[in-house]
This record gives C-alpha cells, structure tokens and sequence, in this order.
C-alpha cells in the first residue's frame, strides 16, 4: 500500500469514526450520572466481603478470573520479550565500562532505593485497604531497584539484581496465583472463590483471599518488570551486534546469504 | 450541592484539556528521543485526570508504568537501535564526529545505505 | 460538559492512529500505540465518573457514601499494566527488525524475507 493510499484510507475511516462515536456517545449515560448498576454491586459485595479497597476487591475477588488471564498476559509478554532479546550466537557481550558518577547523584540514589523498595512494598501489603496493590506496588519495586543503574553504574545493578532468581520469582507469582485458585476447588466451591476467614473490616488481615492473591500478583509484577527492564537493558548497554549490519555500503548483499 | 460540583467539574474539564494537548503532541512528535519525554508528560496529565475522577488506584499505576517504565523503555530501544556495531569506530555516539551515527539522520535508521 | 470526556477520548485514539499511520520510525509507532491506548483508560473512566462521588475505598470513610464506579477502575487498572508490557513485547519487536533488515523505517520493510 503506498503512502498516499494509506493517508487516504485513513481519513475516511477517521471520518466515519467521528461520527459513529460521536453518535454512540449522545447514547450513552451522561458524564457523572448517578446510575452505576454495576458499581452499586460491587460495592455491596465488596463490603460483604470486608474489603475497604473496593478496587482491589473487584480485581482479586469478584473479578479474580479475569485477572489471571490478565496475569497470563503480563507473564507471557515478559516471557515473548525474553525470547526475542536474548543474546543471539552471532553477537558478543561487551562489559560497559564504569563511568563517574556525581557524588550527589550517588547520596540521592542510595538514600532513595531502600525509601523506594519499602514504600512498594507498603502499597502491595495494603492493596485492600488504601489505594494500591499489586500492580502498583509491584512497579514501584521494580523502578525503585533500578535507582542502583541510576546511582551507581550497570555493574552495580547487576550485583543486586540477581537476574534468574527474579525470572524464577516471576513464574512463582504467576503459578501461585493459579495456584490459589484451587483453594475454592478444595472447600467445595468455585474456581478462585474467596472462601478463606475474611477478617475484620479495615484490618490487615481482611478480604480472605484478596490479600493473598495480590502479594502472588506484587511478587509477579515486581519480578517481570525487572527481568523485562533487564533485556531491555542488556541490549542498550552490553550486547554488541556483529559487524554487518553496520552502514557499511557492501553488508546488504552479504547478509542475506549468511540467513 | 451545587459549588463543590462545579469545582470538580472545572478540575476535570482542566486536567481533560491538559492530556488532550499531551496525547495529541506525543503523537505528533516525530522523533522518539523527544517523544519518550512527552510521553512521560502524558503519562503525569493522565495521573493527574484519574486523580481528579476520584481514581487513585490508577493515578498510582499510571503515574508508575506511564511516566517512568514506558519512556524508560522506548529510550532505551532507541539507544540500542541507533547503536551501530563497536568494530566500525569508537563504542558508543562519542565525541567523534566522522562516526556512522553522525551521518543518519534520526529515524531514518540506515535506510539510505542500504536500498 | 455530558459527553465532553468522551469525545476527548475519540479525539486521542484518531490522534494516535493518526501518528501510527504517518510514521516514519517503528519505535514512533509504538509510542502513538501507546498514546492510542491512553483514550481507553479516558473513556472508560469518565464513564464511571459519579458527580459528589469520592474514590471507592472505605477505609476512612462511612460504608454507604456515594462513590464513583469501581468496577470499570479496575478495568483501567490492568490495562494500564497490560499495555505497558505490550509495548514493551512490541518495543523488542523492533529491536529484533533492527537487528534482520537494519532500519526501522515500515516504508523501507516491503519485501517479505524467511
């Protein structure tokens, strides 16, 4: 399809877009309506379940299914990544080499990364009771940890970044989220029903299975995010590719019969 | 009832304005370098509109996946596929100018070289 | 100001598809992928807004306030993790078209190659 074939395309189909969505939007309830039929319920089971999170609820427990073909995703995301950015045989590694860091730079990183781990760590214990969980926590963690690259140098990194026990922790969220499932299969109900004690109402140990679940999903995240972070990094900054595929004006003809 | 309304309708309709501008620059900023950055800025003016919609548990998510790991990672897939090969010249887009990177253009990505 | 949220959601996924269509350069292609998928977390909370409704967590407010609608927030919330690690799976992608036929450039990838 050529350049101008495309553009046109697509501004027929912006147009027809416009107006069919404009059109569907006159239809649908108004911005701040008061009518939320399926928010009212959740709310009610979200309280009869002595979730305070609400959000939380609906994901770890009401919606707990949806959520772990959403985990599936996230794992096999992370996992395509992996695959793809590994180091192919034909490209070397290169150590990088250490360079200066500014002393302030080195104190706000270092006195940041603990502040940081532990406050990720605070947001996924409290996903049912304050704004957080999993996700968020399990982000946190992994960006707060990455303050090493950032203060020190990648060498750093590695050394506290132990990259396969994160790739092992990754699979060990996903299989223990798939895992608490069966706790449901075990007591006599359904796949992934919260059937544990669910506690005081606005107390750490609340929601029954809702705490559990999002510690596998934070544990899940935390990891895939780091090891995904890692390829990603391993391919910036160490993996050299071999020389013909450099601009060199006779590479072209040569590489495709090494294929 | 009426005044508290109005206010929030105000911050909302503020912060909408705000992502609208965002999205609609990060889109149309050609170059990822820049654009990783507008991204970021996005990914704030997002935070900021779901903070205003009474929705912190997703302020939280985006402000920590839009504005930090997804510039994070378009830059550094930049730098990998601007990096050319260590054995044609000094590692790296250093201070020496004859280089291969000096001469492509950003986003052409040695196309002119080769077709 | 009754579907003015949703018609700023229209606006960023055309924007979005616009910048993918005309782009010159893979990785700009995902970044307008990701710029695209931000109307989705838009549209869908202002949805689920509620006028004089407060975030939908009871920990230190009275059970049976008006709050928003959580169910499409947790919606939002997982795609927001989601689409980042697609971008992320689409981002190595192009690290990998790099890599087999040197440029990024979707107008330089017209031949088909095993």
């Amino acid at each position: 399809m050529s350049r101008r074939v495309r553009t046109t395309a697509f501004w027929l189909a912006a147009a027809a877009f416009a107006v069919i969505f404009t059109l569907a939007c006159t239809g649908l309830p108004h911005f701040g309506t008061t009518l939320h039929p399926y928010g009212s319920r959740a709310v009610a089971a979200s309280v009869r379940q002595h979730t305070a999170n609400v959000v939380s609820s609906v994901n770890f427990d009401q919606r707990a299914l949806d959520t772990l073909g959403e985990e599936s995703i996230l794992f096999g995301a992370v996992l395509g990544s992996v695959v793809l950015l590994r180091r192919a045989r034909d490209e070397d590694r290169a150590a990088p080499q250490p360079r200066p860091v500014l002393p302030s730079t080195l104190l706000l990183g270092a006195g940041l990364l603990p502040v940081t781990v532990l406050v990720g760590g605070y947001v996924v214990a409290h996903g049912q009771l304050s704004p957080g969980g999993g996700f968020q926590g399990g982000v946190m963690l992994a960006t707060g940890l990455h303050l090493a690259y950032v203060a020190a140098d990648y060498r750093v990194l590695r050394r506290v970044r132990p990259l396969a026990v994160f790739a092992a922790l990754d699979a060990v969220g996903a299989g223990a989220f798939t895992a608490l499932g069966f706790a449901g299969l075990v007591a006599g109900a359904a796949y992934l029903e919260n059937v544990l004690p669910l506690g005081t109402f606005n107390q750490l140990a609340s929601g029954g299975l809702v705490p559990l679940v999002n510690a596998a999903v934070g544990v899940e995240v935390a990891s895939g995010v780091i090891v995904l972070v890692a390829q990603f990094l391993d391919q910036a900054v160490e993996i050299d590719e071999p020389r013909h595929h450099g601009a060199g004006a006779g590479a072209g003809g040569g590489k495709d019969g090494d294929r | 009832m009426s005044t508290p309304t109005a206010a929030s309708d105000f911050l909302v309709a503020a912060a909408l304005v705000l992502v609208v501008a965002a999205a609609t620059a990060a889109a149309l900023t050609r170059d990822p370098v820049r654009q990783s950055v507008v991204l970021s800025a996005l990914g704030f003016c997002l935070a900021l509109l779901f903070l205003v919609v009474q929705a912190p548990d997703v302020a939280l998510s985006q402000l920590a996946v839009g504005s930090a790991i997804t510039p994070l990672l378009v830059l550094l897939t930049v730098r990998k596929v601007r990096r050319r090969p260590r054995d044609d010249g000094p590692a790296g887009e250093g201070p020496a100018g004859e280089g291969p990177a000096a001469a492509d253009p950003p986003g052409s990505g040695g196309r002119g070289s080769r077709r | 100001m009754s579907i003015l949220p949703f018609l700023a959601a229209g606006w960023i996924f055309l924007i979005g598809v616009y910048g993918m269509v005309t782009s010159r350069n893979l990785v700009h292609a995902v970044g307008c992928l990701a710029v695209a998928q931000t109307s989705t977390y838009v549209l869908l909370l202002g949805i689920g807004y509620r006028r004089g409704g407060t975030a939908p967590v009871f920990s230190d407010i009275p059970v049976g306030t008006a709050v928003v609608d959580p169910v499409v927030q947790a919606l939002v919330l997982t795609d927001v993790v989601v689409g980042a690690t697609v971008t992320a799976l689409l981002l190595s992608l192009v690290i990998q078209i790099r890599k087999r036929t040197g440029t990024v450039d979707p107008e330089a990838l017209t031949d088909l190659k095993g």
